[in-house]
């Protein structure tokens, strides 16, 4: 009993960590706000298992160097700066998210999950990128003007955060009086609407949001009226990343000098290296002839402000003060941060002097309608089939084939607890291969079942034959799994995209059936057994 | 219990010549319509457009084509998919070197749409599918689906000459190459359109024939060990009749959800569902009659240390001896027990 025990503990936790795995939980999502048009995280509660695009509709874009205007050298570098280039528009996209990773070597993919229009699409990835230098606002004429964009924000019945709900009730029961004296409450104790959302960062023209109120701030800054009394000569851009300070993560808000001192144009090469001295990580980069005359000019008036890096429009990384005047060679130091963040600045910068056009290689365009309905479809069949094989094996092997299709069940459970953990994506072909791999799962329950009936015709025992059968199937078990796994494992390594969904669920679940058809029935078998132990006939 | 062909004996391998010139047949067939027809490759491979569009009202397929002729694309193909109001438009891309790839492709989706607009009218159906693949995306999957075969053959063979030996993994590849070729054929024959979804399928027949012939293989390696005096040619029909239980109820199965992909699945999977249905009758028939005929020659023509293929033809007893229990049988007599041969 004691060995049945540990059997059952075994299988009692295989079943806990698969239905964790598939709990729904929160996911953040990155959606449209309706209203601004900005892109937000909310959180969704789903299950955690990835949807192909054929099942949920969207974009598939595979891009490449466009090499038809002349052959681009390197074109495992160009892509990357486009895979870089294509990762700062991410937000721009309409999509919760986005999948940009470059395949091969030379060859960019961009998976847009419900994006519907394609040509917006397209427009994103392949637009130029533009790289600038911008001096920030060093004087601190924005911050000067905050008061100014609170009172117009005021002027206009914006509420900051803390005020909006007292003010929302006073409208509704107070008259006008009642408004006015809570408004003149609130502005004489709140800071302002849009100052008491911004921290000075550590830097001249550098501001600090919290990051879940950034849309908010956005949505602000770029009202028309907010945007009329910003100064003249001053631009606002937003840095590319959060970044988290102490416990809570911000974005970077960086007011900037309007006209950019020097833009990719100039720039002929920039290079992430160590420096062997300091030890400090350094992008190396030089400029042009022309670029070297006007950023000499530029640096020796600015020296001790900050130079913003600037790539289509959002800042990338904190930026570096100018300590000298700079010619045709110069470096960015970044202290003792990691050189993997220089060498990604040193691509930034890359991107923006080389722009790599990229040409589109193949593109698919699935609506969302046709997921749905691939979905109803494909889980359909498997239901059907699924109850087919449920009906064969239960008339066929009676108590025993009960046995192998709960077995089954837990196939089932840990096939797609196996897609959940591992974030593979569940493709219509997955779906094919899993509905499949219900009707070879059972193979190897039959394998068993039939030795068993064998020895049992032998004159063997009950408990004999069902030992015995176990084990002198366990060969023709194996060696058939392996062979399918190996040839669905060529599939994965060869195939791409939807080849690739199948493969994996067929790995997974020849995995999960010899976990479920060999242990969980054994275990059946034994309780069995053990339950019955004046049992003459085996129901088989 | 129900037991379906408990106690088979049937004498599989005589029937061997009659089975290969049925395949044979088949297999000709097949052949005439691949060089005749071609096979018809989806844009994956070719490059081209691909359009599913389905129409709020039935539009006549002619009036499509009409239109798709006036705006220069003669060669797109036009095809219902599933109902009356859905469409597949096809338009391969011609070898016309100059065009960049990107503004072919892109260049045909937009007259798609002019010549639906024409038509169907504009806003009176809706693109749900577009694929746009270029010719060399297309070249190059082309040569990832022969690698995969050619792997899977060359993976294939190592492994089984690691598990058996060398003779059962020829056989085995023999029978493996057999079922490529019928479901090749099989393809042809019903011009199914061969997407990447479609050589997953024939892989997958390849792994689902080799497992049917493993459990044949494994179940001959044990009887040779079983009934030291029998022949080969006993001995694979024994192996063959002791495993027909086990093949009826899998394949039985596996037919089941294989059809109910074919019915339910929809239209996109119907071509794999196709050749896995279809895959499922050739691996079953390989298994049983080309891998051991095969087996049976090259142990006559390369016989193993013990040489019994080489006694394998013309050795089945005229007359049956008493039956006797083989000398080292293991502790259980076979009800089964082939006839010892003299």
């Amino acid at each position: 009993m004691g060995k049945i025990r540990q059997r059952l503990y075994v299988i009692g936790a295989l079943i806990v960590v698969s239905i964790i795995a598939l709990v729904p939980r929160n996911v953040k999502m990155r959606v449209r706000d309706p209203v601004t048009g900005a892109m937000k995280d909310t959180t969704v509660r789903r299950v955690p298992i990835n949807l192909g695009l054929d099942l949920q509709g969207g974009i598939h874009l595979a891009l490449e160097v466009d090499q038809t205007k002349g052959p681009v050298p390197d074109c495992a570098d160009a892509i990357q700066r486009a895979e870089r280039v294509v990762r700062t528009r991410i937000d721009e996209f309409g999509t919760s998210e986005p999948v940009v990773q470059i395949q091969g070597r030379c060859r960019l993919i961009v998976e847009l999950a419900g994006e519907k229009d394609p040509a917006r699409a397209k427009s994103i990835v392949q637009r130029t990128a533009f790289l600038e230098f911008r001096i920030t606002d060093m004087k601190g004429v924005f911050k000067d003007a905050l008061p100014q964009i609170d009172a117009v924000l005021r002027k206009a019945g914006v509420k900051s955060r803390g005020a909006a709900a007292p003010s929302a009730v006073a409208q509704l029961f107070g008259g006008d009086t009642t408004k006015a004296a809570r408004d003149s409450a609130a502005e004489a104790n709140t800071p302002g609407v849009l100052s008491a959302l911004l921290f000075q960062g550590q830097l001249a023209g550098e501001y600090l949001v919290p990051e879940e109120q950034w849309p908010l701030v956005d949505s602000l800054i770029n009202r028309p009226d907010v945007k009329a009394v910003i100064p003249r000569g001053i631009e606002l851009r937003w840095g590319a990343q959060s970044e988290s300070r102490g416990a809570r993560a911000y974005r970077a808000l960086y007011a900037v000098e309007a006209r950019p001192i020097i833009t990719g144009e100039e720039l002929v090469k920039a290079a992430a290296r160590r420096d062997p001295v300091t030890n400090q990580s350094v992008v190396t980069f030089q400029l042009s002839h022309r670029g070297a005359r006007k950023f000499a000019d530029e640096t020796a008036r600015h020296i001790g402000d900050y130079m913003a890096i600037i790539l289509d429009g959002r800042a990338q990384g904190q930026p570096p003060v100018i300590r000298s005047q700079i010619g045709a060679n110069g470096q960015i130091e970044l202290g003792n941060k990691p050189l993997q963040e220089a060498s990604d600045l040193a691509l930034v910068l890359r991107a923006g002097a080389l722009p790599a056009p990229l040409s589109i290689v193949e593109e698919r365009t699935i609506g969302p309608s046709l997921g749905a309905d691939s979905i109803k479809d494909g889980v359909r069949a498997g239901v059907v089939g699924v109850a087919l094989v449920i009906l064969i094996m239960i008339g066929y092997y009676r108590m025993a084939g009960a046995l192998a299709v709960a077995a089954l069940i837990l196939y089932c459970l840990f096939t797609l607890a196996g897609l959940a953990m591992f974030g593979f994506t569940l493709t219509l072909p997955g779906l094919a291969g899993f509905a499949l791999s219900i009707g070879i799962a059972v193979d190897a329950n039959v394998l068993i079942f039939e030795r068993i009936r064998e020895e049992l015709v032998h004159g063997k025992s009950l408990r004999l034959a069902v030992d015995d059968g176990f084990l002198h199937a366990m060969n023709a078990i194996v060696d058939s799994n392996v062979s399918t796994a190996l040839t669905a494992l060529i599939l994965y390594a060869v195939g791409t995209g939807p080849v690739q969904g199948f493969a994996i669920t067929l790995i997974i679940g020849i995995a999960a059936s010899m976990i479920s058809a060999i242990f969980v029935v054994k275990t059946l078998f034994l309780v069995w057994l053990y339950r019955r132990p004046d049992m003459v006939t085996l129901s088989i | 219990m129900i037991r379906l062909f408990a106690n088979a004996n049937y004498d599989f391998i005589k029937w061997r010549r009659v089975a290969f010139s049925v395949t044979g047949a088949i297999m000709l067939v097949g052949l005439v319509f691949l060089l005749t027809r071609g096979l018809n490759y989806s844009i994956e491979f070719t490059g081209g457009t691909l359009m599913q569009v389905e129409t709020h009202k039935r539009v006549a397929p002619a009036d499509i084509r009409a239109a798709l002729d006036r705006v220069g694309l003669n060669g797109a193909e036009i095809q219902t998919f599933g109902s009356d109001t859905s469409y597949v438009i096809r338009a391969r891309l011609a070898h016309s070197a100059g065009e960049t790839e990107a503004t072919s492709t892109q260049a045909v989706a937009a007259a798609v749409g002019r010549a639906l607009d024409q038509s169907v009218g504009a806003g009176q159906y809706t693109v749900v599918r577009t694929e746009a693949v270029g010719p060399k995306v297309g070249q190059e999957l082309q040569g990832k689906a022969l690698m995969a075969i050619l792997l899977s053959f060359v993976v294939t063979l190592i492994y089984l000459a690691v598990r058996f030996e060398w003779r059962f993994g020829l056989a085995a590849v023999v029978a493996t190459a057999h079922d490529i070729i019928a479901t090749i054929a099989f393809i042809s024959v019903m011009h199914l359109e061969v997407s990447l979804i479609v050589v997953g399928a024939v892989l997958t027949v390849v792994g689902y024939s080799l497992n049917d012939t493993i459990i044949i293989f494994d179940r001959v390696r044990e009887n040779l060990r079983k009934y030291r005096r029998q022949n080969l040619y006993e001995i694979l029909n024994l192996s063959i009749n002791e495993t027909l239980p086990r093949s009826v109820l899998t394949h039985g199965t596996t037919i089941a959800t294989t059809l109910s992909l074919l019915i339910l699945a929809g239209e996109v999977i119907r071509p794999f569902a196709w050749v896995m249905s279809f895959g499922i009758f050739t691996g079953t028939f390989s298994s049983i009659y080309i891998a051991a005929p095969v087996l049976l020659w090259i142990e006559k023509r390369w016989p193993g240390e013990d040489a019994r293929g080489a006694r394998a033809f013309g050795s089945r007893p005229a007359t049956p001896s008493v039956s006797s229990a083989p000398a080292t049988s293991p502790s259980s007599p076979s009800p089964r027990a082939p006839q010892p041969a003299r």
